[in-house]
């Protein structure tokens, strides 16, 4: 399979990034490649011209901001999961980032590249959005900041133009909170039929707060505030946070496709929800 | 000069020798078809039909003329005077349906994938951007996807017209009966009926297909990733009219095939056409999805069984009634795959009766053909699935209803209810080596206790006690089958002056270690070190007499060629040595390469030497040529049967569904071993393709006959994380139908696994009445099944 | 058509490229090194593994353009003045492969691993292997091969040799584009 021909630019900076996207008539931004490469060798994307990042060392790194900690969107999945800064302060993030594709993938494949694509099933997006984390983008008319819950559009679409570029994304430092990704996928290998992304934190033995964003069980990742609430104040046991995820599909509207069915996934979010849950306490 | 003989070994075959075959392979010196590079060579692309039914109104190539670098471009009507029918070698009834094929669809596509026009560019690159400027129109059809619809009387044809095979969809009806089965089911205690499902695979070999042609004159040299060079040769012959001595074939490294590369395609046809027409060298090579839309598929059966049996489970008889998906045309061997199964759902057990039926269904999807096992899996997954059920239906421990019903040891040979004799077999010693290295007893006390706690993770043991044929086959035998071919094997020997051998193999090695094999059988046969022989194969013109390699039939019947060919090389090399020797024939004994006169300590004469005197002929003996070569011809008498007993433990999360095998146990008894290394390796890469069919597996096509799992993305290939390790050993009952005492090993894993498996994950659910499960055992399908099996107790309960 | 200088197996090349060329066809097609081959559309079955800068990456979902400074080993590099890398014999002595074709990409994935990991175990190993399909072993001699190799690259970085384990060092030439590769691009 061979790409269309397509004109190629790799900019040496954010600004001429966001000159070049303003001058072309269909571009594509090319973070890792890892997404974009299969869908151009089967010519299901037709860009005029290639606008590839990987010369924007600017946009690579963890670096220390504050309460949060900001993760230039070029930093590779390798690179995010084997970080000393996120295992310290959002290991949720890195846990994720572990499950992603393969050890190959994650060398090229980059954050900011994965949330872009906004794929539902894709692990990463989930985690943005339980955390909360800020997008910073840089545009025609300068840069701005986006909540997670703005980012995510639809299936494969987010808030960015195609003059717009993702330069970093902002995760808070969850000092005193602990996590889990669950993954349940058909094949190592395979996209998420369903995934959990949950955080708590604990008073004593029960549950002060919990997050938990859902991998493919939507159009777009998808918040289980229900399920939040319903952990406030339960004590930190397997069969109580079993009972409280009970409500993990409510609202969601999971796809039908060839790995499951709506209702599987409804079973599934449920039942793993549960599970992330008692993972991340520590039951 | 000659090599001096190293210390004389006569224990090559046995030997764990490392493989030959390695050196080039990991270090990148490589020659896949792909690899091939040619002066001017032009490189073709198919423009493939998005319709799994339509009449073609009208294709103009006339824009992607136009597009840079291209050369050429054709529709299926510019070749439609030349290309002919792709060959079906198996009529296996008289009447069977054998619709033309055209390599390049010229009126209708039958499947979606099917070729409708190609570019020939410059490049690979060029030739695919000018395959977008190709204009087809179409008028759709209706698509035929399901079997059983396929035969309704309303059904849309796949084939309209009135030829043969035209106007039905039903393709052929293959019936076999033996014994009084109506006697037999009339008498028995319990009679059984299940509906199987063996789902449609895809066998993707890692290599894709390519295919490289260059006209040299009125010759031809085609390369191609294929498994059977001396067929395609044949073949091409018959389907273009190219005269067979002026075409060669050469199958270079090939990276796989399980069957798929046993076949004539459309694009090997096409590029020899093209080079034919072009006058210059052509190259094709699928991509992914090309390959998975349009390389055959294997398996798709629907399997009505019924089985017979006394209360204390004697089995009386079996029924099988068989649907087979053919898909869009018959290739090579597609309607004898199906067929081929019905000598294998007696398995390894006696009973009185037993009839068989298969009907082959003509569907508008990719045409099924043989893949591993080629109608032997799904036959064993028939029987071994309904002794399964059996065992529970009467209550009865699954192995002890297999113990009772098998052929016992001092019973071979053996003539089952399907007419075939199994030479050997010791299916007590198999089955005692798996359960103690598998702690068979262990495990059901486990799976006891975690049924009673209501673990959610619950334990279930499968077992699968198999057969297969293998060695084939028989030319008779294959004729009686109305087979196109005969099932020799050729080997010739090559004695160098500097006492070096050249084995020449009609086998055509694809992964299987041939050259090691073979090395090791002639060092042994001939005295010569191992490292002296080199082995030749996989070219037309090298090895110009062969059947090629496909139904675990290389060992067996080729490597029984080169123990004859080397024997006749030893008996020619006899009488010059007691020429050299001055000494009578009779009197030379023959070890280790070495000719020796009985009762004399005279020195040797040794192979080696009598190489070079053969080759000088100075001093022949009377009547002698100056050669020792030889050649053999092995046509087998019988099949073999490998057998053995493989257990499987799974874990399945019944809040999930997800399936985790903890053990797997094989034991297989494939006769004697001439390499254990490679035997290992076949098992193993059998096992994960068997289980790869029961837990992973599946080619879904949706309602207009889209193949949805196109991409290595969406069709489940395992990798090293979805699989377990395999408790692998061997019982040893050499085969008597050849002189190696060899079985074949090359199918026995995938075709025992896929039924251990779901047996085991069957009987981990069956605490919850669940008695079947669709293949691939997915998560999802799991889980349903329990869900299920749980509604329909608890409205059972309800109208209690 | 961008200008590339990178450094493949050792060797430096200076070329123009298409820009949508992925670099494994650059790799097969420009400069002739048909040891990585192509197994796929989807970054799936890691055939076409090299490393880049020491990381594997899969070659068919690089384009070219994209190594432009950087450094490419391929399977042909691993062996270094006839003698085989540690990986590649431990694939051979463990019958690690059948039909090989998985095989350069599988040993670039276990090296890889490797770097990461000296003593990986059976689990770890599985799980470093994910992105490489083998449709002939089953696995199970690979998993074996990976664990001689890495005991064999232990022994050789406590030992005295001079080479360290990875990827044998390159004396890195000048290559003008060869004839053959001139003929690549459209």
């Amino acid at each position: 399979m061979i790409p269309a021909q397509f004109d190629y630019v790799r900019p040496d900076d954010v600004a001429e990034a966001v000159r070049v996207l303003a001058d072309c008539e269909e571009p594509k931004v090319m973070a890792g490649g890892q997404s974009l490469t299969p869908l151009l060798r089967f010519r299901l994307a037709y860009p005029d011209v290639v606008v590839d990042l990987s010369g924007l060392t600017e946009l690579r790194g963890v670096t220390d901001d504050g309460d949060r900690l900001r993760v230039g969107a070029m930093t590779t999945h390798d690179e995010v999961m084997r970080d000393p800064m996120v295992a310290q302060h959002c290991d949720l993030l890195a846990q994720a980032t572990r499950t992603v594709a393969d050890p190959a993938v994650r060398h090229r494949g980059t954050l900011g590249g994965s949330l872009a694509h906004a794929d539902p099933a894709g692990d990463l997006p989930a985690v943005a959005l339980a955390l909360d984390a800020e997008f910073m983008v840089s545009g025609e008319d300068g840069e701005r900041t986006v909540q997670a819950s703005e980012f995510f559009q639809d299936y494969l679409t987010t808030v960015l133009d195609v003059g717009d570029v993702l330069t970093a994304v902002r995760f808070p430092k969850m000092g005193g909170w602990s996590c889990h990704y669950e993954k349940f996928s058909q094949a190592a290998q395979a996209w998420a039929i369903v995934g959990v992304a949950a955080a708590v934190r604990l008073d004593g033995g029960t549950v002060a707060e919990a997050r938990i964003g859902l991998t493919n069980m939507g159009s777009t990742p998808v918040r289980a505030r229900g399920v939040e609430e319903a952990c406030r104040g339960v004590p930190a046991r397997a069969d109580a946070l079993r009972e409280a995820a009970q409500s993990a599909d409510a609202g969601t509207d999971p796809p039908n496709d060839l790995n499951a069915r709506a209702d599987y996934r409804r079973h599934l979010a449920r039942v793993l929800t549960g599970r992330a849950l008692a993972r991340a306490a520590g039951v | 000069m000659t090599t001096a003989p190293e210390a004389p070994r006569t224990d090559q075959v046995g030997s764990p020798r490392l493989r030959k075959e390695d050196a080039r392979l990991i270090t990148g010196q490589t020659n896949w078809t792909d690899n091939i590079q040619q002066t001017g060579m032009l490189h073709v692309a198919f423009l493939r039909s998005p319709h799994a039914h339509a009449r073609i109104v009208a294709v103009d190539t006339s824009a992607a003329m136009q597009q840079p670098g291209v050369t050429a471009a054709f529709s299926g009507a510019d070749f439609a005077e030349e290309q002919g029918s792709l060959p079906c070698a198996w009529p296996v009834t008289e009447d069977m349906a054998l619709p033309e094929h055209p390599p390049m669809a010229v009126d209708e596509v039958r499947y979606v994938g099917e070729a409708v026009a190609c570019v020939v560019a410059r490049d690979a690159y060029a030739a695919a951007d000018a395959l977008e400027a190709v204009d087809v129109e179409y008028e759709p059809l209706p698509a035929v996807v399901d079997m059983e619809a396929a035969l309704a009387e309303d059904s849309p044809l796949v084939h309209a017209g009135s030829g043969q095979g035209q106007g039905r969809n039903k393709a052929f009806v293959w019936p076999f009966t033996a014994g009084d089965v109506d006697t037999a089911f009339g008498g028995a205690d319990i009679v059984l009926n299940r509906r199987y499902h063996q789902q449609r695979l895809i066998p993707a070999a890692m290599e894709p297909r390519s295919v490289v042609c260059r006209p040299e004159g009125d010759s031809f040299t085609l390369w191609s990733a294929t498994q059977v060079p001396h067929i395609l040769r044949l073949m091409l012959a018959m389907t273009t009219g190219v005269p067979e001595h002026k075409l060669r074939v050469i199958a270079p490294d090939v990276g796989g095939g399980f069957g798929s590369k046993l076949q004539v395609t459309a694009e090997e046809v096409l590029a020899l056409l093209l080079a034919r027409r072009l006058r210059k060298p052509v190259k094709w090579t699928e991509t992914r999805t090309e390959g998975f839309q349009t390389t055959h598929h294997g398996r798709d059966q629907i399997q009505d069984i019924s089985i017979a049996a006394d209360a204390d489970g004697r089995i009386r008889g079996l029924k099988v009634d068989l649907l087979a998906d053919m898909g869009a045309y018959m290739m090579l061997v597609t309607p004898g795959v199906p067929v081929l199964g019905a000598f294998m759902f007696p398995g390894i057990y006696k009973m009185d009766a037993y009839s068989f039926s298969c009907t082959g269904v003509f569907t508008t999807k990719m045409p099924t053909d043989a893949y591993r096992g080629a109608g032997r899996p799904e036959a064993t997954y028939g029987i071994e699935r309904i002794m399964t059920e059996l065992a529970d239906e009467i209550g009865m421990d699954p192995m002890e209803l297999r113990r009772r019903n098998w052929i016992r040891h001092e019973e071979f040979p053996h003539t089952g209810v399907a007419g075939l004799t199994y030479d050997s077999g010791n299916y007590e010693a198999a089955t005692d080596r798996a359960t103690e290295l598998f702690d068979y007893d262990g495990l059901r006390a486990e799976q006891r206790r975690r049924r009673d706690s209501g673990d959610p993770v619950q334990l279930g043991i499968g077992i699968s006690t198999y057969t297969e044929m293998c060695g084939l086959a028989p030319s008779r035998v294959l004729g009686q089958l109305s087979y196109g071919a005969g099932g020799w094997e050729n080997a010739s020997v090559r004695m160098l002056p500097t006492g070096k051998v050249e084995v020449v193999t009609g086998s055509c090695a694809h992964g299987q270690g041939h050259a090691t094999a073979w090395s090791q059988i002639a060092a042994d046969r001939l005295g010569v070190p191992f490292e002296d022989v080199e082995v030749l194969h996989g070219d037309t013109r090298v090895s110009p007499k062969g059947m090629d390699t496909y139904g675990s039939r290389s060992l067996v019947v080729g490597g029984t060629a080169v123990v004859e060919a080397c024997d006749r090389v030893v008996e020619k090399a006899r009488r010059m040595a007691a020429h050299m020797m001055e000494a009578d024939e009779g009197d030379l004994e023959f070890t280790a390469g070495r000719f020796t006169v009985r009762g004399t300590e005279r020195p040797a004469t040794t192979m080696q030497e009598v190489a070079l005197a053969a080759f000088a002929a100075h001093d022949l003996p009377e009547g002698a040529e100056a050669s020792l070569d030889a050649d053999s011809t092995f046509d087998p008498e019988n099949f073999s049967f490998p057998h053995g007993t493989h257990l499987c433990a799974v874990e399945v999360d019944t809040e999930t569904g997800e399936v985790d095998i903890r053990a797997y146990t094989a034991v297989d008894d494939v006769g004697t071993v001439v390499n254990p290394l490679i035997v290992d390796g076949q098992v193993h890469g059998g096992l994960a393709q068997g289980i790869a069919q029961a837990l992973y597996e599946e080619a879904v096509h949706d309602a207009d006959g889209n193949l949805l799992t196109s991409t290595m993305a969406d069709y489940t290939v395992p990798t090293a994380a979805d699989l377990p390790d395999f408790t692998t050993d061997r019982t040893v009952t050499p085969s008597t139908t050849n002189p190696l005492g060899a079985k074949g090993v090359g199918e026995a894993g995938t075709i025992a696994s896929t039924p251990a498996v779901v047996n085991a994950v069957v009987d981990a659910l069956r605490p919850f009445g669940v008695r079947d499960l669709r293949m691939p055992c997915t998560p999802q399908r799991v889980w349903r099944a329990i869900a299920e099996a749980r509604e329909a107790e608890r409205s059972e309960g309800g109208q209690r | 058509m961008p200008h590339i200088r990178v450094t493949v197996d050792g060797v430096r090349y200076d070329d123009q490229v298409e820009a949508r060329r992925l670099l494994v066809h650059y790799l097969r097609e420009q400069l002739g090194k048909v040891g990585t081959p192509v197994g796929c559309d989807t970054t799936n079955c890691g055939a076409c593994t090299v490393l880049m800068d020491g990381q594997s990456v899969k070659s068919c979902s690089v384009l070219a353009c994209q190594t432009d400074g950087h450094e490419i080993t391929t399977v042909e590099a691993l062996a270094s003045d006839g003698e085989l890398h540690p990986i590649q014999q431990a694939f051979h002595e463990t019958h690690a492969l059948q039909c090989g074709y998985c095989t350069p990409g599988m040993m670039i994935a276990a090296l890889d691993l490797l770097r990461d990991n000296p003593d990986p175990d059976d689990q770890e190993i599985r799980e470093g292997l994910e992105g490489n399909m083998c449709r002939c072993t089953g696995y199970v001699n690979i998993v074996r091969a990976v664990h001689k190799a890495a005991a064999a690259m232990r022994a050789e970085a406590a030992g005295s040799e001079p080479r360290t384990h990875g990827v044998p060092p390159q004396v890195v030439r000048e290559q003008e584009p060869t004839p053959h590769a001139a003929s690549g691009g459209a």
